[in-house]
């Protein structure tokens, strides 16, 4: 089939090392004892348990419900006991620990009722899809865990085109490649639904060219349907284009904007894992609880893919592939492009978790002491971005983020094709990594203190009016007295006599014992912290009582906010 | 398990570095270097030993004073590449203090007062060339004729005596072995009226295309220079848009009248412009880098030295013009800034 495909700039041939963990078909893993289950999983808001520790819970019963719109629920993933709610070393480059449920197994594997299968998805709305596969806790498979309901709800948009992702373009990485070749049923289906979930009109299987028996087995697969307009296509060879936006280019020679979504261009991108997790969840019934994953590198004796439950340690993992060598230099969750090193075997799999790279300096290269940067350019032919990454480095290294902003530091993919090549051996792409934190921090700063000022100035403006309020009410007591007063004059006269006196004394005593304490009156103007604060907090909770439903508002509207910026 | 060491991603990398991309500049100039040593004599492979030495020490003693690591700076070989380049660019009966004098003033002043390697923002080369270019003239003419009749050739004892001692052999002066270049018969006659084929048919420097020799460093330099752009060491760019305005500039004049200029091939194959085109001007620290701006970076150079050549007072330009547009690189990549992916089609 030839259709035209546009290219990328720059990007890289690389070595695949894709051969090693291609030997064998998909294995089953061994159950672990403990299945480590982190609450975030997915972008967006971390999921809240509803479990305790202590509970017995069976296979694919929902541990943690999704929280917020951009979110996703935890299944358990074998039956067995919550034995611990805690803070877990979890897949993450900087090594951080976070909220995890740790189940211990029971070894019966004992499935919750599964829900029923739904064999004619066309008979069902879109958003009910949506409902199941969200319910399903379905995120992106290729890496980025976005939920998946959300990319399948076009809203008004019109969707044209319905890519499946599977290029996969990092070298070692094959969990896709098998995916396709063992069960391009699956994500045929997945694809089906999706486009039904979409009203796609038509789709596109992107996979790279060096995969001629995935490609083949999905083309083998779609002549069985009677699927019009679904294609497979084969794109060159080139990291890194199972980028999305990458592979849209190549697919359409659309360019999705810059910090656009691919809706905005009429695409909706999924990776193939996706797609059969999809299918999962909606013809058969089953949440996400298990995924494939490359175990691969060097520093094991059997590099082989697995079907893996979710949660697994990764130290379990490796003891499914042989021998783990003495000089392992690192685990690499991901590829050896973008994936990270791990800080532990502790660490467990995640959804978007899909290969681990046990590597050793055969594998990857020592790092090397990095040179000045001589501005040979190679970055800029090899940045698929087209940006000009020595010249985010200098104003990233300078610490001047205005300048690496004009430079478009967040147009960049960290694809890590400029420090590849770099022959000074920068590492430039934790250079912008650290850009990117840091202006983030700053702006994080930033709304905090808008924030307060906000609130400060209206206070202000409450005291204000509520100084002009009691001045109101003063005058307008006044004014009443001054006409009770000419009203009963003769009689009131004699009493209200005595009673001034009684209170001029009263403020005499008053004045006297406040000289001997050497209080000052009460003033506004120098108060303490402690007090300020104290008013403060009085003031937020008369706020609070006084107009809840205002408050209400405000808060929603920072949700709203906090959403979008996702 | 544990990991203390958790290194950022990408983990991989080809192998190669800083100084595989100098080595592979230093042997592209090796053919063209072994023909200036047939046509001209050793001169030139002597420059080259002593601005070596020279700018390695240099380079070793600036580096202790500004207290940064030897080992990974001495043997990046970017001190090599200027000593190279300054070599072949100095007349070959230079004496030995020229030499030195312009490689002290490329290693210490133009590299390491700015900064050290990739700091720089002018060609240290050429800034040690233009020093001493200013500085002293009359040696700076001291170019050689190929092996042609009635001027004595210098055999390698008696050159490297010269650069060493500073005289010749009995029976010698200075007049009786140097003879001006190519550019440098072609102006100086051309300003007495006289027309180009009186002046190539006059004097015996001249070849089939350009200078005699000249043509043949010059088109292995071309060689050597292609060799760098299919190993990626280079791009396109400098050396296409050099040698495309000065083809064009010389083009336009020699059509506008063939007696007053040289060829476009004459251009091309004479002085240094192919050392120019594909060694100095593509020196990545002080050239512009966007793909764009590296064209009209080399255009500006190809421009300039046709310039100096023509109306200016040096027969060949190309260490000016170098300096000059290493001035504007900053300027021309901020306005030549690539569209980035996803930024609207301008």
């Amino acid at each position: 089939m030839s259709r035209k495909l546009w290219h990328f700039h720059g990007g890289l041939r690389l070595a695949g090392h894709k051969d090693e963990s291609m030997r064998e078909g998909v294995l089953p893993t061994r159950l672990p004892s403990h299945l480590i289950l982190p609450l975030q999983q997915h972008i967006g808001e971390p999921a809240e348990p509803v479990v305790g520790v202590g509970d017995h819970v069976l296979k694919g019963e929902v541990i943690a419900r999704a929280h917020g719109y951009v979110s996703a629920p935890v299944h358990a993933t074998s039956s067995g006991t919550v034995v611990a709610i805690e803070e877990r070393p979890v897949a993450h480059p900087s090594g951080l620990s976070a909220p995890c449920i740790v189940i211990e197994t029971d070894g019966r594997e004992k499935w919750r009722h599964r829900d029923s299968r739904i064999t004619d998805y066309t008979a069902l709305d879109p958003s009910e899809l949506r409902n199941r596969i969200r319910e399903a806790g379905v995120v992106g498979l290729g890496g980025a865990g976005f939920p998946a309901f959300i990319k399948l709800n076009p809203g008004t948009a019109r969707v044209r085109t319905l890519i499946l992702n599977g290029a996969e373009c990092e070298p070692y990485i094959t969990c896709d490649a098998v995916l396709m070749q063992e069960r391009p049923r699956e994500i045929v289906e997945g694809l089906l639904i999706m486009r039904h979930a979409l009203r796609a009109e038509t789709c596109l299987i992107g996979i790279e060219d060096n995969k001629p028996h995935a490609i083949e087995a999905l083309r083998d697969t779609l002549a069985e349907y009677d699927a019009e307009g679904v294609e497979v296509v084969a794109v060159p060879t080139r990291y890194p284009a199972g980028g999305e936006k990458q592979l849209i280019k190549v697919l359409t020679g659309e360019e999705v904007p810059s910090h656009g979504l691919p809706l905005h261009v009429g695409i909706v991108c999924h990776n193939v894992g996706t797609a059969a997790a999809v299918y999962r969840a909606i013809a058969v019934g089953e949440p996400l609880v298990s995924r494939i994953v490359t175990v691969t590198g060097r520093g094991i004796s059997h590099p082989r893919n697995l079907e893996v439950l979710i949660g697994t340690p990764i130290a379990d993992l490796l003891a499914e592939c042989g021998e783990t060598r003495g000089d392992l230099d690192r685990l690499i969750m991901g590829g050896p492009m973008m994936g990270f090193a791990l800080h532990t075997d502790e660490t467990p799999v995640v959804k978007t978790t899909n290969c681990i790279l046990a590597a050793t300096h055969e594998d990857v290269v020592p790092d090397q002491p990095a040179l000045p940067c001589i501005r040979c350019g190679e970055c800029t032919r090899v940045c698929p971005v087209s940006l000009l990454p020595q010249q985010l480095y200098w104003h990233a290294r300078a610490k001047d983020f205005d300048k690496v902003q004009d430079y478009n530091l967040f147009d960049c993919i960290e694809c890590g094709c400029c420090a590849y090549v770099c022959p000074s051996h920068l590492p430039l792409v934790q250079y912008y990594r650290f850009a990117k934190t840091e202006i983030w921090a700053k702006e994080r700063e930033k709304e905090r203190a808008d924030i307060a000022r906000r609130r400060h100035e209206f206070r202000l403006a409450r005291l204000e009016r509520e100084k002009a309020e009691r001045e109101a009410r003063h005058r307008q007591k006044r004014e009443a007295l001054a006409k009770d007063k000419n009203k009963g004059k003769g009689a009131d006269q004699a009493a209200d006599e005595s009673k001034k006196a009684a209170i001029k004394e009263a403020m005499e005593r008053a004045k006297a014992k406040r000289a001997d304490a050497g209080v000052t009156p009460k003033n506004t103007e120098n108060l303490s912290d402690e007090q300020r604060r104290q008013i403060a907090e009085a003031d937020a909770r008369r706020k609070a009582t006084k107009a809840p439903a205002e408050a209400s508002a405000e808060d929603s509207a920072g949700e709203a906010n906090n959403k979008e910026s996702e | 398990m544990k990991f203390l060491d958790t290194p950022s991603s990408p983990h991989v990398h080809p192998a190669g570095g800083v100084t595989q991309v100098m080595l592979r500049v230093i042997y592209a100039l090796i053919p063209g270097l072994i023909a200036y040593v047939y046509f001209f004599g050793w001169g030139v492979a002597i420059n080259i030993v002593i601005a070596a030495v020279v700018s390695l020490g240099a380079e070793a003693i600036m580096l202790a004073l500004r207290r940064r690591p030897l080992r990974p700076f001495l043997t990046d070989a970017s001190a090599l590449v200027t000593a190279m380049l300054l070599g072949a660019s100095l007349p070959p009966l230079a004496p030995w203090w020229l030499v030195t004098v312009a490689a002290l003033f490329a290693i210490v002043v133009a590299k390491h007062l700015y900064g050290g390697l990739g700091y720089n923002p002018f060609n240290p080369a050429m800034v040690g060339y233009a020093v001493v270019l200013i500085s002293f003239p009359r040696e700076m003419t001291a170019w050689l004729p190929p092996h042609v009749p009635d001027v004595t050739t210098l055999g390698f004892v008696d050159t490297l005596r010269y650069s060493i001692l500073g005289h010749l052999p009995k029976g010698l002066n200075f007049d009786a072995v140097t003879m001006a270049t190519p550019l440098d018969a072609m102006k100086t006659q051309l300003g007495m009226d006289k027309t180009v084929s009186e002046i190539v048919a006059g004097s015996p420097v001249f070849g089939s295309l350009a200078g005699k020799g000249w043509e043949w460093v010059n088109g292995l330099y071309l060689l050597g220079g292609l060799w760098l752009i299919q190993r990626r060491v280079i791009t396109w760019h400098i050396p296409a848009g050099m040698l495309g305005s000065l083809f064009v500039l010389a083009l336009v004049f020699y059509l506008g009248d063939p007696d007053a200029h040289g060829s476009p091939l004459f251009e091309l194959f004479s002085g240094a412009a192919m050392l120019g085109a594909f060694f100095i001007a593509t020196d990545p620290v002080s050239a512009a880098t966007t793909p764009r701006g590296r064209l009209y970076y080399g255009a500006g150079i190809g421009a300039l030295t046709f310039v100096i050549r023509t109306w200016g007072g040096y027969p060949d330009g190309v260490a000016f013009a170098v300096l000059l547009m290493n001035m504007a690189a900053p300027t021309i990549d901020y306005y030549t800034q690539p569209r980035v992916f996803g930024h609207g089609k301008d």
